[in-house]
């Protein structure tokens, strides 16, 4: 069991030794995988986060309620009683049609074009916070608001988060196939790096042989290297991700500064961190083991 | 210790190198393969290793058919042969050390233990002081020498050299005639080839003579 672990240690070594005996090569091996890589998890984190906000809009359900403008202060008042005491509904906010315009003028700067206006164009409305958030349930209370009196028109404002979430999916789909386009990349370049490998130590491969290496001594070192250049190419990977993320997400906090959302993109998590790990390790060490396996029986002493 | 029952070996193309030979071979003996080039030398001993297989008939080594042996029991036979090389087999990547550690390695020996061995087979062929340098560096003696050395360093029951003195000229050649006689004192079974009948006049041993792929009697 030690010689065993032994001589694995020393197959590690030997393939580390043979990394840095062609630098520029390997670090060139290195970068591909990491960019191949980095492509789709980037976009895929990208997705993420921009999931991660629409379902926080989901989440917390908002409808606009805008009245008819021939509603008297009274009705609006009854209306808003009413809301009040509605079984489905956590919170009424009222706002004014007054305080609408006063808001558009100051979000939008259009302050010439609504000041040359002769009356307010704005209803008044009322923004109520359902206790529901299911899309079935939603809908079936603007519905019920909608046969009100004195509605002009009831809006779900969460009904656009649903479309966003349906074009995710389909974004989220279309990465999948781009990593599962790369990943056969990935299974080439190892394989190719393998091949060569083997054709440049056929000499030393067949003095093996002769000695008495079994197939498996001589597979493990190019195994080792394929399963090695896979996690360093993961951890390029890793490493070109999260600092583009940093970088994006400096600049993207001085552009949200300007609007009210606070919105981040999220940086790998350890989990995520892992899988990419993993996989690219996988796709090295399968490559390598393609690549043994078409050329190494080719190799026999004479 | 080896046993040859009425082998042939054709080669793709039609070319008979050997024609229906026997013999045996004791543990412990020093044997003399001898003949012109192209008697069949070379592929008597190949086909000892497994590097060539017979046509026809039947091998046993140490009590095992060689002939009809599965693949993955061929690196365990090789491991009890010593092969010495013509054309030595030296890969120069390395060390005259690291050469001659390579089949420690492969058998999974403790480090520290094939250093030893090691230096002691480099020693048997006095190479020791050499064991940093490159193999580029040595004389055709001097790699004929390291080939016996990783040839050794396993302590092989049986050593098998293809003209180990093909291209000497004759004080290293009866250097390494005395290295193999050293062997053959501590019981080590030997195959020897050489077209070069005066050196082996010197020593004593059964010959076995080739000739167009058949034994002479």
């Amino acid at each position: 069991m030690k010689s065993w672990l032994v001589s694995h240690a020393h197959v590690l070594l030997f393939t580390l030794r043979r990394f840095f005996t062609t630098p520029l090569s390997s670090l060139l091996n290195i970068l591909v995988i990491g960019i191949a890589l980095s492509l789709p998890a980037g976009v895929y984190l990208l997705l993420k986060s921009v999931q991660n906000l629409a379902e926080q809009a989901v989440g917390s359900p908002q409808i606009s309620i805008f009245l008819n403008m021939d509603a008297s202060k009274d009705e609006v008042a009854q209306i808003g009683k009413q809301l009040k005491q509605h079984a489905a509904i956590n919170q009424v906010k009222f706002v004014p049609r007054d305080q609408a315009l006063e808001q558009l003028k100051q979000t939008t700067g259009l302050t010439d074009v609504i000041g040359g206006l002769t009356q307010n164009p704005l209803p008044d409305a009322y923004v109520i916070y359902p206790k529901v958030s299911d899309a079935q349930a939603l809908e079936a209370l603007r519905d019920e608001l909608q046969k009100w009196p004195k509605l002009e028109h009831v809006q779900l404002d969460s009904a656009w988060a649903h479309k966003l979430n349906a074009m995710l999916k389909f974004g989220l789909l279309a990465v999948l196939m781009l990593t599962i386009l790369l990943s056969f990349a990935l299974v080439a370049i190892t394989f190719n790096t393998i091949r060569l490998q083997i054709l440049t130590q056929r000499e030393e491969i067949e003095v093996s042989k002769l000695i008495g290496a079994t197939n498996a001594f001589i597979r493990r070192p190019f195994l080792y290297f394929g399963l090695l250049q896979g996690l360093l190419g993961a951890g390029a990977a890793w490493l070109i991700i999260t600092i583009s993320l940093y970088l994006l997400n400096n600049s993207l906090s001085e552009l949200t500064h300007l609007y009210v959302s606070s919105f981040t993109l999220h940086l790998p998590s350890v989990g995520e961190s892992f899988t990419l790990i993993l996989f690219s390790a996988y796709l090295g060490w399968l490559g390598a083991w393609l690549s043994v396996a078409q050329h190494l029986w080719k190799i026999e002493p004479r | 210790m080896i046993q040859f029952n009425q082998i042939c070996k054709r080669y793709p193309g039609g070319y008979e190198a050997l024609k229906n030979v026997s013999f045996e071979v004791a543990e412990g003996e020093m044997i003399f393969l001898t003949g012109h080039s192209g008697a069949g030398k070379s592929t008597l001993l190949k086909l000892i290793a497994a590097i060539e297989h017979p046509s026809a008939g039947s091998i046993v080594v140490k009590g095992q058919n060689v002939s009809s042996i599965q693949s993955g029991a061929l690196p365990y036979l090789r491991r009890n042969l010593g092969l010495i090389f013509q054309d030595h087999k030296i890969l120069f990547d390395r060390s005259v050390f690291d050469n001659v550690m390579l089949p420690l390695r492969i058998c999974g020996f403790d480090h520290r233990e094939s250093a030893k061995r090691v230096r002691a087979a480099l020693d048997k062929v006095g190479l020791l002081k050499r064991e940093k340098n490159n193999p580029i560096g040595l004389s055709g003696g001097e790699q004929q020498r390291l080939c016996i050395a990783r040839a050794i360093v396993n302590r092989p029951s049986i050593l098998l050299a293809d003209e180990p003195t093909g291209n000497l000229d004759a004080d290293y050649a009866s250097d390494i005639m005395g290295i193999f006689k050293s062997f053959h004192q501590v019981g080590v079974t030997l195959l020897i080839s050489s077209h070069d009948e005066s050196i082996l006049r010197r020593f004593k041993g059964r010959v076995l003579a080739l000739k167009k792929g058949e034994l002479c009697p």
